[in-house]
């Protein structure tokens, strides 16, 4: 069992809907942990409370019950030890790309020297590819290059964890498969902790370690945790040849389609919400225990 | 094609201008009528006014005539009643930027904090409403009473009225600012004096350089009647001195300056409230 660096317990959010009515529960009962360096995709439909969750990492909003402990210290707030990608960009626009991630390294460290902060600019720009459009405002770039701008910003900070909201939705499929590679050679080389908020299939299969299924909302559940089987090293380009890389897909898919709907009504007999059971759809039957008892 | 069209619109320009003068020129030729009996009469407007031969309203060439006199010579004083034209203007600008500005140095703050606070925008917000669309001149008694001189009133008549646009708009633009910039400001722990001025400032100033230019352009208009009741300097106070010497020349003369400047004005705040703006 590896040393849990973010924990998630017992994580609800309900809301008022009426006065003297019963609360709306969005989701509850939500448990989960990542360990160091690992990716995590979390995969639902909209209106389960994803993003309230990937909110309540970042601080910006606040459960109804239940605590995030991330490295030791309960979650109260927003850190820049928890750096963010949101859904829109967020860039400023009256700021150059090279601005908007000047803002962030300032606010991470305000004594800096000029020439670090620009040393550590242009090191993040350059990663994401776009140190040739660095003097360029968010209007006078594409979607693509606002994002990864979005993402430059959220690394040069080097936060201990990174909080990704849906951040490829927007984007053409050209240029999304473009930056998923970015982004995982990029967290490959930094052994990044990733979180994500996605529904694309694909992309959770591409990018994460592990993908959690959530049943929807109202009353949304963490349902099962999918163990990604496929090996680290895998690229857009291969992926698709491993004979797992199906049965991953269509056990993902499978839960999207019909599961998600009904296990919020008729969770499955021995359904405990403390241990989302973990799958590993990807592998024969057989293995399936051995490859678990490795990974936990 | 842009070029030529702006090219056309220029020419049009010219003849529609052209054709006004033509019938302001045929208006005001003189009519050979009687002369009038009344000497009393003729003394007060002047000879050729009352004789019917010239129409009391100035022709085109009269004005120009008269312009070209300001304009040679407009910052001579030769006594208190009998400034020029220049000074008169220099007067007003002088206390529309002054009660201008003033407005801006408070509103801008207040708009800020109402902006930033939902309870207080909702607390100020009854004042505001009685309070914007009160004309500025009914100020005009309660300044001089309260203030006791006539110069300072009608700054302060400048700086209520150039107040409300700036406040509501500072308070709308601050209010309004996407919840995403604020969210990114919170993730990073900006502080809250450098979260206003690097991006609740930045993102709200297109809005409140609106506020200033329409705040700009009602303190002018209503500089010239405050000048009007309040009187010694001023083009205001120059439009009724000639109105009182019945010369009709100097008033569209002090008119055509007025709207000179006002669009000086604008112009200006055009130009700031461009360099501010930003493209989403």
């Amino acid at each position: 069992m590896g040393a849990e660096f973010l924990k998630v317990e017992g994580l609800s959010k309900s809301f008022a809907v009426a006065r003297g009515g019963p609360p709306l529960v969005v989701f509850d009962e939500v448990n989960f942990a990542i360990e160091k360096g690992e990716f995590v995709c979390i995969i639902g439909h909209s209106g389960c409370g994803k993003s309230t969750i990937l909110n309540i990492l970042a601080g910006l909003d606040e459960a109804s019950g239940g605590v995030v402990i991330m490295d030791g210290r309960e979650v109260a707030g927003p850190s820049l030890d928890r750096g963010v990608v949101f859904q829109g960009h967020a860039l400023m626009p009256w700021l150059t790309a090279r601005k908007n991630v000047e803002f962030a390294v300032r606010s991470r460290w305000p004594d800096a020297r000029r020439a670090t902060i620009d040393e550590i600019c242009d090191r993040y720009l350059t990663m994401v590819g776009l140190a040739g459009a660095a003097d360029k405002k968010p209007a006078e770039l594409s979607g693509g290059m606002k994002q990864r701008v979005g993402i430059a910003r959220a690394f040069s900070i080097s936060p201990k964890m990174l909080l990704l909201d849906e951040p490829f939705g927007a984007l053409d499929a050209l240029t999304r498969g473009v930056i998923q590679d970015e982004l995982l050679k990029i967290c490959a080389a930094t052994g990044q902790t990733v979180f994500m908020i996605t529904h694309d299939v694909d992309e959770a299969i591409l990018l994460a370690d592990k993908i959690m299924l959530m049943s929807n909302g109202p009353g949304a559940r963490i349902a099962e945790i999918v163990v990604n089987t496929l090996p680290r090293d895998r690229s857009r380009h291969t992926i698709h040849k491993d004979p797992q890389y199906y049965a991953i897909r269509n056990h993902l898919v499978d839960f999207l389609v019909s599961r998600s709907k009904v296990f919020t009504e008729q969770p499955p007999a021995g359904f405990d919400p403390l241990h989302p059971p973990l799958v590993t759809p990807g592998l024969p039957a057989a293995e399936t225990r051995l490859a678990l008892g490795a990974h936990r | 094609m842009q070029r030529s069209g702006r090219l056309a619109a220029t020419l049009l320009s010219f003849v529609i201008f052209a054709l006004f003068v033509a019938v302001w020129h045929v208006a005001t030729l003189p009519t050979g009528g009687a002369p009038v009996a009344d000497s009393e009469y003729s003394k007060l407007v002047g000879s050729a006014a009352a004789s019917g031969q010239k129409s009391a309203m100035p022709s085109p060439k009269d004005v120009a005539l008269k312009l070209w006199e300001h304009v040679k010579d407009p910052f001579f004083v030769r006594g208190t009643n009998d400034q020029g034209i220049g000074i008169q203007i220099a007067y007003s600008i002088g206390r529309v930027l002054l009660g201008f500005s003033l407005a801006a140095l408070v509103a801008i703050p207040l708009g800020f904090v109402i902006g930033m606070s939902p309870l207080l925008y909702r607390a100020f917000d009854p004042f505001i409403q009685v309070l914007k669309p009160i004309s500025p001149l009914a100020w005009m008694p309660l300044a001089l009473f309260t203030i006791k001189d006539s110069a300072t009133s009608s700054i302060f008549v400048i700086f209520i009225c150039s107040l409300w646009p700036m406040l509501i708009n500072t308070a709308f633009g601050v209010s309004a600012v996407r919840r995403e910039w604020l969210n990114v400001a919170r993730t990073l722990e900006v502080s809250p004096l450098r979260k206003a001025f690097l991006v609740v400032l930045p993102a709200a100033a297109p809005t409140i350089m609106t506020g200033m230019r329409i705040s700009v352009g009602i303190a002018w208009l209503v500089i010239v009647a405050a000048e009007m009741l309040v009187g010694g300097t001023g083009i205001g106070y120059f439009v009724w001195n000639e109105w009182n010497n019945l010369s009709i020349s100097n008033i569209l003369c002090a008119i055509l300056l007025i709207g000179l400047v006002g669009m000086l004005l604008d112009q200006i705040l055009a130009r700031l409230a461009c360099a501010v703006s930003y493209p989403e």
